[in-house]
């Protein structure tokens, strides 16, 4: 096989089987995938969560991670945050010419390697070639099932709610923009699937409000939408907030807030007070949930608002991200 | 010059001493950008005793722009063959029609880096395009741009150029203080101070019977300077006093090295500020030998307002507060910004909308 994608690996005829043969079917083999059919017909009952989810992120390999590991991840921590069990994936990859076929293979295999570890499988994908510099996107879908009795929603955040956050914040932003300006340092993405959190918090019996995804946004973004939505007063403490050293010194030299940095392995629920230290202890014993941490509470002073109580005691106001942030972060 | 002697307030006494105070109203001045961000950011405005007022000076380099700059920076990006090259916040500021952003969006070309040396990289990677900085900022930021170009001639490099709007404090606080803004007393800029030295303020504390409070940019570290002006004030022999209140970062001298390396390519010129006109010898541009590098800075004066009720040159004189202007919150807010002010994190508007 060539050593770089050509647009002839997007004819749809040979060069397209050698490069699905070669790398796709190798490292996504399952029964479903294997029969190489138009669709993929799967097993399934119940309530199904479904996403979509595109990923551009540049440079595609970054410390901790690459885009192959960043699409699973982003589309099962998605599924996760409605309670849903993710179960199976579709990925449409557009490559562009000039991309290099040993990258190509070392990110479809840390894909393959990101599903198993989240337990989903790859049951159909696609690819197209068009011109460029050798980058590529991935688009993904990806269908759970909601076990009966869980009901996770914004709607259903309420006064009295304790905000917890399960890591570190900023890490992902950081270790790509590191990346992009070439600033050494050692701090590495994220990127993680959340199952094993998640289902740690069910079977520990925590009644769940809601969850989201801390990604594009940060924190401050995710909240002050679910203080909008739920029409609640969201109150967070400035010193609980859970940022790394390395990080806070890499936003302190480049005047960023963590808390509109993006993470892709980072959630934050909302869960009855009484509930909440029972909440992170389960958060902790689950892989990816060591740095969790209540970072504030829900009340009725001010509905829609989200506000930080600062480290020198003062009250700040935070809106959604404003402007663009830092494009193709994910 | 006083290096601030008297005991160090806790924390809690700092609060205590500023939410408490109930002497004479007091309007003090944070001229630095950077200031007003971390103003807002640490929730300070709030703490504040009624009889205590924060004023946004004109310290955000982006918003004391002139809009014949963003247009001279538009045209260089719609020309063949040359990329603009700009801090993020700049390519959001509306000039007389458009912003650089938009003009991107219309075939023209800006890069945004995080540093200025970033643009090296561009230029060796497309030799025949002429990359241009957008080089704007205060007695901070000019030495980063006599580095850039120290390395510019050392390298031989013919590609990359400037388009300077640099601009300096001295001056434009005396302007202010003459120009009717009533102000008791002004929250130095510590990165300035750092390059120049807390001496830069002393003629105008002395001239004007105002006090000085250097400050760094950590909530204590301002709230420790604002009851240094709050008891200056109180006192009248302390009036014409400079205090230091960021003695690990700035000395009296500054840093000479700093000093020199600017003086070596750039030399003092008068300059045109958003709103307020040209301000004699408040700005720096390239001495004559160094003219070679730049892309026609010269007589950028033009300020002509995208949308004429936009209040921004009142506001960047302390006269008004963000919120007085008739386009506030409505047709002016950050994704949609009317004036200079309401783009950059540190722009007095911009502040006043996310602490609403």
């Amino acid at each position: 096989m060539e050593e770089r994608i050509s647009m002839v690996h997007g004819s749809g005829g040979a060069a397209t089987n050698e490069l699905i043969g070669a790398i796709f079917a190798k490292e996504f083999a399952s029964k479903t995938l294997d029969r190489m059919e138009d669709s993929a017909v799967v097993e399934g009952a119940g309530k199904i969560a479904m996403t979509t989810d595109s990923f551009v992120v540049t440079p595609v390999s970054y410390p901790g991670g690459d885009i192959g590991r960043l699409c699973i991840c982003g589309t099962v921590n998605d599924l996760l945050m409605r309670g849903a069990k993710p179960k199976y994936i579709t990925c449409g990859f557009i490559l562009q010419e000039g991309l290099e076929v040993a990258k190509l293979q070392e990110i479809v295999h840390s894909m393959a390697e990101c599903a198993r570890e989240a337990g989903v499988e790859i049951v159909a994908g696609d690819t197209k070639v068009v011109s460029g510099n050798g980058e590529l996107y991935i688009n993904t879908a990806g269908v759970g099932f909601v076990p009966e009795d869980r009901e996770v929603s914004a709607e259903r955040v309420c006064v009295g709610d304790a905000v917890i956050v399960s890591g570190n914040l900023g890490d992902h932003h950081a270790a790509i923009l590191g990346t992009r300006m070439g600033i050494v340092n050692e701090i590495k993405s994220d990127n993680a699937p959340l199952g094993d959190i998640v289902e740690a918090l069910f079977e520990a019996g925590i009644d769940v409000h809601t969850m989201r995804d801390v990604t594009r946004g940060g924190l401050a973004t995710v909240l002050k939408e679910l203080a909008k939505t739920s029409d609640t007063t969201i109150e967070l403490e400035e010193e609980k907030l859970p940022v790394t050293p390395q990080v806070k010194d890499f936003c302190g030299l480049l005047g960023l807030d963590p808390l509109y940095m993006g993470n892709e392995g980072k959630l934050v629920a909302l869960v009855p007070a009484n509930q909440a230290e029972k909440a992170v202890e389960a958060i902790r014993k689950a892989k990816y949930g060591e740095e969790a941490c209540i970072v504030g509470y829900v009340n009725d002073s001010a509905p829609g608002k989200l506000y930080i109580r600062t480290r020198i005691g003062g009250l700040r106001n935070l809106e959604v991200l404003q402007g663009e942030g830092l494009p193709r972060i994910c | 010059m006083n290096r601030h002697k008297t005991r160090r307030m806790s924390l809690e006494e700092m609060r205590e001493f500023l939410a408490d105070y109930d002497g004479p109203e007091i309007n003090i001045m944070e001229v630095c950008g950077s200031h007003t961000a971390a103003i807002s950011k640490n929730g300070i405005r709030g703490m504040l005793s009624e009889k205590l007022h924060l004023i946004s000076g004109p310290g955000c380099p982006v918003c004391v722009t002139p809009t014949a700059y963003v247009d001279r920076l538009i045209e260089l990006a719609m020309t063949p063959n040359t990329c603009v090259v700009t801090f993020g916040d700049m390519l959001r500021v509306p000039g007389s029609k458009q912003s650089l952003s938009e003009a991107s969006g219309m075939g023209g070309r800006a890069v945004m880096v995080y540093s200025p040396m970033d643009i090296f990289q561009l230029a060796e990677k497309e030799p025949k395009t002429t990359f241009v900085f957008a080089a704007l900022g205060f007695e901070t930021t000019t030495p980063v741009y006599a580095l850039l170009l120290e390395e510019i001639i050392e390298r031989k490099i013919d590609n990359v150029k400037l388009l300077t709007a640099l601009k300096t404090m001295p001056g434009v606080i005396a302007y202010l203080c003459e120009n009717g803004a009533s102000i008791q007393g002004y929250l130095a800029p510590g990165h300035v101070a750092a390059v120049t030295g807390s001496k830069l303020f002393q003629p105008l504390a002395e001239k004007y019977q105002i006090p000085f409070a250097v400050s760094g940019f950590e909530g204590e570290e301002i709230l420790a300077a604002l009851c240094g002006i709050v008891k200056a004030f109180a006192d009248e022999d302390c009036r014409s006093k400079v205090m230091n209140f960021y003695p690990a970062v700035v000395s009296v001298e500054g840093n000479t090295r700093a000093q020199e390396l600017v003086a070596k390519y750039f030399k003092p010129t008068d300059a045109a500020w958003r709103g307020m006109g040209i301000v004699p010898g408040t700005g720096m541009e390239l001495r004559e030998e160094y003219k070679k590098y730049d892309m026609g800075s010269h007589d950028l004066v033009e300020d002509n307002k995208k949308n004429k009720a936009c209040c921004c040159d009142q506001i960047l004189m302390g006269k008004m507060q963000p919120q007085d202007c008739p386009l506030f919150g409505k047709v002016c807010k950050p994704l949609t910004p009317q004036g200079a002010c309401m783009v950059s994190e540190e722009g007095a508007c911009h502040s006043a909308f996310a602490c609403q």
